[in-house]
């Protein structure tokens, strides 16, 4: 068994929902009910291949990958077929995991217009295949491929199933996104000719460019082109403007498979490739990248302010959340890593909720409206509350998941690694701080103008407006959980990622000291 | 030299399939000229791997010749296919894609 | 050696599982919102359960820790005596794992004991954690930290929520969301628990925050009227303001520290001088700011009076007796590091004295000018929070601790009796328009409400008066106390706060409970759950006082000398390493009669001007011709006669009239238009640039860039599509041609 998880397992668990998705193909779409329980199956299966893994894990040895499949691939541009897991890994495999079926659930009887839940389902599966892929991937080419295996069903689901500007969002979010991995591309590229390296592997990079002398300016340049990658997917400042729209748009399993799981591709990359591979010029674009973080939190919660649609403003709170993950990853630090991934995993717990809850409203009253609506606490109590009870988590209290991502970050910016300004980082910290003022405001603005007050006399009667369903509640139970258990026990995530998240600060305070060093000789 | 003439030969050839292709109207011929097209090819792979000594020429060339059926076989699907919709195989007025 | 073993014996059961207390109602709460509606009283019995089970523990542990504290004394006594020089084991911090095993005792010497065998040690914190989590490098625990300070709000935390819970089964019964109201109180009572006891200040903050919510919720209990949800808001925003300070403070604490958040080892570390004394400047300002928000303080108190729109008696519980103590509790808990950051010891003013002692001012003036009987009791927690972080700021920790444990039983009777006047009354709270002569028919509520002001207004002997008394001798200015330093301006905010306090209960009391009743309800005496809380809390009231009685004092009475200050040996950890030298002002019976000499005059002054309203019309609230519409001077010689040269006038008119009209009057504009108008200001000023940055910027120019480059790719597109005729013919055409085109380029080429 343990044999077969060494060998198999990984790749069992990314493909199993191709096969699910192969089999939905050659049954005809008219029986909606065997496609939505064969989605269901492989999604569940996926996640017991997945439990399995995690159940193997080795908790102790979490820097080191593990599982790691390494074969040949595509000899001619020397791609490997190279995956393993390890601790940065691990907590967004898990996610994904859990997200993709809570979604599918969802589903059950909320497919948005127009219908065809064969088509939808079969596009969630790719995804799921894309999205677990990108984290296990352990080679450039391949990371490559998965990241852009994600796109395409994220965009026909918006542009099928998303709302009336659903194809402008769709191409917006298309071309954003295939920008910035054009130019992730080249990078990749680009690293690969500079160092000579005969694979693509990322710890064999990470060693390549170690031992080699790399011009800084041609590291800064290289990582430039992976900022933009990344950083489109965060999504930073100024970058974000497809996110909106996006959120906005998309069918509700599309918004909270877009907050929970696609937008930690980018943070992600960072962490995973970013930065080993180029620690100096992580140095040099820390300041910016804190910059851009600190500037997305504040411009995102003045966003939120702004908004008069419930998703839209849910949407808006992502860039100030995402803020506050980037914030932690430019302190270069292990502390502020570790709460840039946490936060990576709560956010996608609790904004999905948020999405998820946006969907189910807009189901009962038809409109996202803040001003139409009010009283959903009188009309349907139980979601109403669900719906504080996630305002108040998304807004960083502790004791909830949100918590670990946001305070931890903040810390972390008081004492950078070394080579950054700790004066500049300090602003930093001081502006996210406020920050997370905003955060409450727009948060408890938004919950006192739809969960409290009475009902608007347009929905005072309206039989659709019901409390939450079965389906939902087994879709929301596991993640309002997760977010209490997380919020308490942080360890769970933390004691995972500490591990490597330190091999990789190591890497950057030793390039941090090198880069403060000659500024000093010089 | 042998060669040369077997590429002379096989030029012309060429020639008048990429002509048939490019001038006729009637989908069944623009086939047959397709076919006229390969079959120059082969008879240079059959003439290379002569000359060079080497059995691969013919190899591929058999290959091209099983890729042939099948492509004659979904092309002439196709013109009947048009045929059915447009009753004519008149391959200038099947415009779909024009952008 | 003796000390050894005191160090080394096994911790109390109770100690090392303190985390059972705020489990209690941790528990309760899950169990009320799960199966509470199903339950034959709606969940209230479970909630009542499990805080009086909480009680009885946090009872159990105060008694323990009494008994230690005696014990150590004891033994501390008897080192000195043998002159053993062994001190340092003493102050060993006893760390215990979860599962009992001492991890050895940590030797902190303290300078104290070294320099005098005048401390005797004790109150050394008992710390029992677990690993939390690991970030970096650091690992991060959790646990309990029992001392002094936290036992004792054990005690008052536990003991005001079980009898408001049993006050508010009585008060809240028929409310649309009873089973709601208990689970949220149980939730509060659980997290005020879990901040006193943390081990860490990461924890406190978890704490703060959760108190903090639950604070927001229960604001917000009956939020289907817009004005209850907005001052939840409020609060929950203006305490979000204090919390940028928390957070920046006690991540400067946390490095400045050694990348610690351990309270004890931070506490060890300012007073050694380990932590810079910028640093521990730079946290002090930023943790005030959250003291300034959680505790009421000027100017971040306007959230504290709008709060009283929740519930009464969670406004006795939170916003009176526990939560907003929060505040006050963060500073005695991190005590070593204000006393460093501020500079307390010597000084004659310092940020933490001067916001205190301005709050407690301008609170009482403002307690003046209220119609509503809760805004009166919320002002006066203002400005009675204020006396604690002045007792706090000028080096009173023992007083500021005291303070808050007598305020916390008298102003939870007071705001219960408020409740109990509020029930009577068809819920109203407005004392000119529904109130008056009530003690009539409410003789219970009447009686403890009394003794409520008169300990709030520092009468003696009741609780009031001795921590009051404290606060002012610790400023250290009246001759012969001594003291930290020269406190003069908090002083003299402080003895006008003594006779402002009296004035206005004065005038609480006369025009609820004298007077004729101007209502038109039928009231009447609140039934056994409501009165019997009163009681007991009342009865508190008067006699907690006694616990901290000054040496002087005691030796007068000829009572034996363990009756002199028990509360300060038990609360204060004196001569321990992670708690500064402080010096303790000697009390003075003449400051005490001049103080209290002024609460009686300025309350007979108010009593005076409702007795001669009062003979003009019985059911007047308050006079319509009143001082400002007499300016006449005429016939000035024969009225000074006849008016006993205006003293009364001068008392009741000018100096309760004017302190009562415009002064306060004017410190409630300043409050309404200035700090308010500030708050709506920058809200306001916040969501117009959001918009304008949304439009302007967002929409207009980031977004104008990304679609002009995706117009310009559609455009080219248009352009190029007019090649794309569909003729398959002519796409083989171009193929061909561009093949022959390649074939000659490479003939050429080569």
């Amino acid at each position: 068994m343990t044999d077969f998880l060494n060998d198999w397992g990984i790749s069992l668990m990314v493909f199993l929902p191709l096969v699910g998705a192969a089999i939905m193909m050659v049954i005809p779409g008219r029986d909606e009910e065997a496609h939505k329980l064969i989605a269901l199956v492989t999604s569940v299966a996926t996640a017991i291949v997945g439990f399995l893994l995690l159940q193997n894990f080795d908790y102790d040895d979490s820097r080191t990958l593990q599982f790691v499949v390494d074969a040949n691939w595509i000899e001619v541009i020397s791609a490997r077929y190279f995956v393993a897991l390890d601790g940065i890994s691990l907590p967004l495999v898990a996610l994904t995991l859990l997200v993709t079926p809570l979604v599918i659930i969802y589903s059950w009887n909320h497919i948005p217009d127009p219908g065809n839940p064969k088509i939808f389902l079969i596009l969630m599966l790719v995804l799921h295949t894309g999205m677990l892929g990108t984290f296990v991937a352990q080679d450039l080419v391949l990371f490559f491929v998965f990241f852009e295996v994600v796109l395409l069903p994220m965009y026909f689901m918006i542009g099928v199933w998303g709302g009336e500007q659903r194809l402008y969002a769709s191409i917006k979010f298309f071309l954003y996104t295939l920008f910035g991995s054009a130019l992730m591309l080249v990078s990749f590229l680009a690293l690969f000719w500079v160092t000579g390296s005969s694979t693509f592997s990322i710890p064999g990079l990470a060693e390549e460019v170690a031992a080699r002398d790399i011009a800084l300016s041609t590291q800064v340049w290289i990582f430039g082109g992976m900022f933009m990658g990344f950083g489109i997917k965060v999504p930073m400042f100024p970058f974000h403007t497809w996110l909106p729209d996006a959120h906005t748009q998309a069918p509700t399993q599309g918004s909270v498979i877009l907050a929970a799981v696609l937008l930690k591709l980018g943070t992600y990359g960072f962490v995973r490739i970013a930065l080993p591979i180029l620690p100096e010029a992580a140095v040099e674009w820390a300041p910016w990248i804190g910059l851009l973080a600190v500037i997305g939190i504040i411009y995102g919660a003045l966003g939120c302010l702004a908004q008069t649609d419930m998703k839209r403003l849910i949407a808006f709170s992502s860039v100030a959340h995402m803020g506050y993950v980037m914030l932690g990853i430019a302190t270069l630090t292990d502390f502020g890593i570790n709460a840039a991934i946490f936060g990576m995993v709560a956010h996608g717990l609790i904004t999905g909720m948020l999405f998820f809850i946006a969907g189910s409203v807009k189901e009962r009253y038809h409109t996202l409206e803040i001003s139409r609506l009010g009283g959903l606490l009188v009309q349907a109590p139980r979601m109403g509350w669900i719906l504080g009870f996630t305002t108040m988590a998304s807004l960083g209290l502790p004791g909830l998941a949100g918590f670990w991502g946001e305070f931890p970050a903040i810390l972390a910016a008081y004492e950078p690694a070394p080579g950054l300004s700790d004066t500049l980082f300090r602003v930093y910290m001081v502006v996210a701080a406020i920050g997370t003022v905003l955060a409450a405001a727009y948060l408890l603005w938004l919950l006192q103008r739809t969960a409290f007050g009475t009902p608007s006399e347009e929905f005072e009667d309206d039989p659709h407006i019901h409390d939450t369903v079965f389906t939902e509640w087994v879709a929301w139970t596991p993640l309002l959980i997760l977010i209490v258990v997380l919020g308490f026990i942080p360890g769970l995530v933390f004691d995972v990622t500490n591990g490597p998240v330190t091999v990789v600060a190591d890497a950057l305070t030793a390039a941090g000291n090198a880069a403060s060093g000659t500024a000093i000789g010089g | 030299m042998y060669l040369n003439q077997f590429l002379i030969f096989a030029a012309i050839l060429f020639c008048i399939g990429v002509y048939g292709v490019l001038v006729r109207k009637n989908g069944v011929l623009v086939l047959m000229s397709i076919e006229l097209i390969l079959n120059s090819v082969n008879i240079n792979l059959v003439a290379f791997g002569t000359f060079n000594d080497d059995i691969s020429g013919q190899v591929f060339a058999l290959f091209v010749i099983a890729v042939a059926a099948a492509e004659v076989g979904v092309g002439l699907a196709i013109v009947l296919l048009i045929y059915r919709n447009r009753r004519s195989i008149d391959v200038a007025q099947a415009n779909l894609m024009k952008g | 050696m003796l000390a050894a073993e005191v160090a080394e014996t096994a911790v109390p059961w109770l100690f090392a599982n303190a985390w059972l207390i705020p489990a209690l109602p941790a528990a309760s709460f899950v169990l009320i919102l799960f199966f509470g509606k199903r339950m034959p009283f709606k969940g209230a019995e479970i909630g009542i359960f499990a805080v009086g089970l909480a009680f009885i523990l946090a009872l159990a542990t105060a008694g323990t820790w009494i008994n230690e504290i005696n014990n150590a004394e004891a033994a501390g006594e008897k080192t000195e005596e043998h002159g053993d020089e062994s001190h340092s084991d003493e102050e060993g911090l006893v760390v215990t794992d979860v599962d009992g095993t001492a991890l050895g005792s940590v030797s902190l010497t303290a300078a104290a004991v070294e320099e005098g065998g005048e401390y005797a040690a004790r109150g050394k914190p008992v710390v029992t954690d677990v690993r939390w989590f690991e970030s970096g490098l650091s690992v991060f625990r959790i646990g309990t930290l029992v001392d002094g300070q936290s036992v004792m709000l054990l005690f008052v935390v536990t003991l005001v929520s079980f009898l408001v819970h049993i006050f508010s089964t009585d008060y809240v019964s028929g409310d649309r969301r009873y089973t709601h109201y208990f689970a949220f109180l149980s939730l509060f009572t659980a997290s005020m628990l879990f901040m006193v006891l943390s081990s860490s200040t990461l924890q406190l903050i978890v704490g703060w925050e959760l108190v903090g919510v639950c604070s927001f919720a229960l604001i917000g209990h009956w939020w289907e009227e817009k004005p209850n949800s907005d001052a939840a808001l409020k609060a929950f925003l203006t305490n979000r303001v204090g919390d940028i300070g928390l957070l920046v403070g006690m991540s400067i604490l946390y490095f400045a520290a050694g990348q610690t958040f351990d309270i004890v080892e931070i506490n060890s570390k300012a007073v050694s001088g380990e932590i810079s004394g910028t640093a521990l400047t730079w946290a002090s300002v930023c943790l005030m700011a959250a003291v300034m928000s959680k505790s009421g303080q000027f100017i971040l108190h306007t959230w504290l009076p709008d709060a009283m729109a929740g519930p009464t008696p969670v406004s006795a519980l939170i916003h009176a007796a526990t939560m907003v103590v929060a505040g006050v509790y963060m500073i005695g808990r991190l005590y070593p590091v204000f006393w460093e950051g501020f500079a307390i010891s010597g000084s004659t003013l310092n940020l933490m004295a001067f916001i205190g002692g301005l709050t407690t001012v301008g609170g009482g003036a403002l307690a003046f000018v209220q119609r509503d009987i809760k805004k009166v009791l919320a002002y006066s927690t203002v400005s009675q929070l204020g006396y604690m972080v002045m007792a706090l700021g000028v080096g009173a920790y023992t007083a500021a601790m005291f303070h808050l444990f007598t305020h916390a039983f008298f102003k939870a009777c007071l705001f219960l009796g408020a409740g109990s006047v509020s029930h009577a009354c068809h819920h109203s709270f407005d004392m000119k328009a529904d109130m008056g002569g009530l003690r009539k028919h409410m003789p219970i509520t009447f009686a403890t409400f009394i003794i409520g002001s008169a300990a709030l207004a520092g009468l003696p002997p009741l609780a009031g008066f001795w921590s009051k008394d404290e606060i002012l001798i610790g400023a250290g200015v009246w001759p012969g106390t001594g003291g930290n330093g020269t406190y003069y301006i908090p002083f003299i905010f402080g003895m006008i706060t003594a006779a402002m306090t009296a004035a206005y209960m004065t005038r609480t009391v006369w025009l609820t409970f004298f007077g004729e009743y101007r209502g038109h309800a039928h009231p009447h005496e609140s039934g056994p759950r409501i009165t019997g809380p009163l009681i007991v809390l009342a009865t508190l009231a008067t006699v907690v006082g006694f616990l901290n009685m000054p040496t002087a004092f005691v030796s007068r009475l000829g009572l034996p000398e363990s009756f002199a200050h028990p509360f300060e040996d038990w609360v204060e950890p004196a001569g321990i390493a992670s708690f500064p030298l402080i010096d303790h002002a000697k009390p003075s019976l003449s400051l005490a009669l001049v103080a209290t000499g002024l609460a009686v005059a300025a309350g007979y002054a108010v009593l005076t001007y409702y007795r001669r309203l009062y003979a003009k019309d019985p059911k007047a609230a308050e006079y319509t011709d009143g001082i400002r519409s007499r300016n006449s001077l005429a016939a000035a010689g024969y009225r000074v006669l006849e008016n006993k040269y205006y003293l009364d006038h001068l008392y009741s008119g000018v100096i309760a009239g004017g302190t009562k009209g415009p002064v306060a009057r004017a410190a409630n504009w300043v409050n309404k238009n200035i700090l308010d108008g500030i708050v709506n200001l920058a809200g306001l000023v916040s969501v117009h640039v959001g918009r304008f940055i949304y439009h302007n910027v967002d929409q207009a120019v980031v977004d104008t860039t990304v679609n002009a480059s995706g117009r310009t790719a559609s455009e080219s597109g248009q352009f190029l599509r007019r090649i794309q005729t569909g003729q398959v013919r002519q796409y083989a055409t171009l193929m061909f041609g561009a093949a022959a085109v390649l074939v000659a380029a490479f003939i050429i080429a080569v």
